[in-house]
């Protein structure tokens, strides 16, 4: 199929320049809209997810102007695929991409596990963020703390085993090809309130076209889930600390790559000033499935258009 | 001494053969920063079985990955990699080795058929809870020991419950009454609660080696 006949989505605009850093050998790719001439605004992405599922959302920004900045994670989108992965290293990751732009102070928002990674940046170097939003990436305590220990410790030991009988396949693990269609079938079993439009449109730039058919970039060594000694509570402890102007955006609807995590729970660690939306009838993926209501309550947070 | 290539993912990791004997076999762990040993150590010189060694992924001869991402559970997947071409052993580990054998006694039960804990570097590891540790980056040649190793496994967080569920793990799925022997002197937190579980016993490393030599 010619390129020409892609699945396009509306609002959806491809970044205005794409290019790649090299972290020591490492290459991140970075996805920017609006003017270079603009104050830089960093977007970062959750876990399974990829710079250009901002591709709706960040243009919002770029109006408003801002250099607006996401980078796809080690592993994610077109970036290299490492071999090894960690909470740590996406975070220094992070640091890096931020300082290649600059070593001002900026907004930086975070989506679902990368508003957990900065939470946990601005806690360690507050000095590079001028205010911080966070879109539904506010974990909670687990939903299995109430279950009986031994039937926790069953959970762990399946985790665990699960977990090291992947590794020992990933050497040779690839991808499973499909159909555009398969893929943004695929994929909505994890993004259930997306509409199919915007899922066959993310194939387009999350996944490439191989000779037997589409596969997602994502490295096949990364799994979904897993286990260690990091406990959600830990980055609501960072919160009550946090020196930023703070904007926690949640939905009110939860599924499969969500938290879970109730705004009661939130509300009590907001750091001094802070604010919590919830938007009604919104699930995980707020600023994809309410791009204006979100981009409006940022703009206004950050001071409106610039 | 023969020296192996096991595939983990992306990285070669060495399996350095010590001793070649019939019989049940034994597996070094090293510390943090170390490397294998070349030779078998005077302390498991009577282990009646072969003796194998194994270098850590960024350690000794094992590949240096690009950029860090290091963490004690990865090296329990090192450690898997070696039982998956070893088979069945009992495991010595000195330091975080100590902690990885820990790890990979709970996650594997049925094939660590005995487990010991020695002091080295890296018993310590990081704190139990959250800090507001930064993040340097490391422009450094590639080496081993890799600095991003060194870095990170310092400071990777054992909280006191996470330790004892793998030790728990053991004691109630390797069919052992005593799966775990801690050897080390030292007592950081993790392993203070490690000792506390019914089932861990405290004992020089020759006196939990002899025990292990005797299980089929």
């Amino acid at each position: 199929m010619p390129d020409e006949h892609l699945p396009t989505y509306p609002g959806a605009e491809a970044p205005a320049r794409t290019h790649r850093i090299d972290l020591d050998g490492l290459g991140i790719a970075v996805h920017e809209w609006g003017s270079e001439r603009d104050d830089p605004l960093f977007l970062v992405h959750g876990g399974f997810d990829f710079a250009r599922t901002y591709s709706e959302f960040a243009p919002r920004l770029a109006r408003a102007g801002w250099r607006v900045i996401a980078w796809d994670q080690r592993g994610h989108g077109d970036s290299d695929h490492a071999a090894l992965y960690g909470w740590d290293a996406d975070i220094r990751d992070a640091l890096s991409v931020m300082e290649h732009f600059t070593s001002k102070p900026s907004p930086v928002i975070g989506h679902s596990k990368g508003g957990a990674l900065m939470i946990q940046l601005a806690d360690a170097e507050p000095f590079r963020f001028s205010h911080l939003v966070n879109l539904d990436g506010l974990p909670s305590k687990r939903p299995m703390a109430d279950l009986a220990e031994h039937e926790r410790t069953r959970m762990m030991a399946s985790d665990i085993t699960g977990w090291l009988d992947h590794r020992r396949t990933t050497a040779e693990s690839v991808r499973r090809p499909g159909s555009l269609e398969e893929l943004a079938l695929r994929r909505s079993a994890m993004n259930p309130r997306l509409p199919i439009e915007w899922l066959r449109y993310l194939v387009t730039v999350g996944a490439r076209r191989d000779a037997d058919g589409w596969r997602w970039k994502l490295d096949p060594s990364m799994r979904f889930g897993g286990f260690g000694p990091w406990r959600p509570e830990w980055t609501a402890s960072r919160m009550p600390g946090l020196g930023m102007p703070f904007l926690g955006v949640m939905g009110d609807e939860h599924e499969p790559m969500g938290w879970g995590t109730l705004p009661e729970q939130v509300v009590p660690t907001l750091p001094n000033g802070g604010r919590l939306e919830v938007l009604e009838r919104t699930g995980h993926f707020v600023h994809i499935e309410q791009p204006d209501a979100v981009a409006s309550l940022v703009l206004g947070f950050l001071g409106g258009a610039r | 001494m023969t020296v192996e290539i096991l595939v983990h993912c992306r990285v070669g990791l060495a399996l350095h053969s010590l001793r070649a004997a019939e019989g049940k076999p034994l597996l070094l762990l090293h510390g943090l920063g170390e490397e294998s040993p070349t030779t078998v150590p005077d302390a498991c010189a009577e282990w009646p079985g072969p003796v194998l060694a194994l270098d850590f992924t960024g350690h000794g001869a094992s590949t240096v990955p690009v950029g860090g991402g290091y963490s004690a559970e990865i090296l329990m997947a090192d450690a898997d990699a070696a039982l998956e071409r070893v088979g069945p052993c009992t495991i010595v580990g000195r330091g975080i080795g100590a902690y990885v054998t820990l790890l990979i006694a709970g996650a594997r039960p049925s094939l660590v058929r005995g487990a010991v804990l020695c002091d080295g570097p890296g018993l310590w590891g990081g704190a139990s809870g959250p800090t507001s540790a930064s993040f340097p980056v490391l422009h450094q040649p590639r080496r081993t020991p890799d600095p991003y190793a060194l870095l990170e496994l310092s400071r990777d967080l054992r909280p006191r419950d996470y330790a004892s569920l793998f030790a728990r793990l053991a004691i109630e799925h390797s069919g052992l009454d005593e799966p775990i022997s801690v050897a080390a002197t030292v007592r950081p937190p993790w392993l203070d609660a490690v000792i506390a579980e019914v089932g861990v016993v405290e004992r020089p490393l020759q006196s939990a080696l002899a025990a292990y030599a005797t299980l089929a």
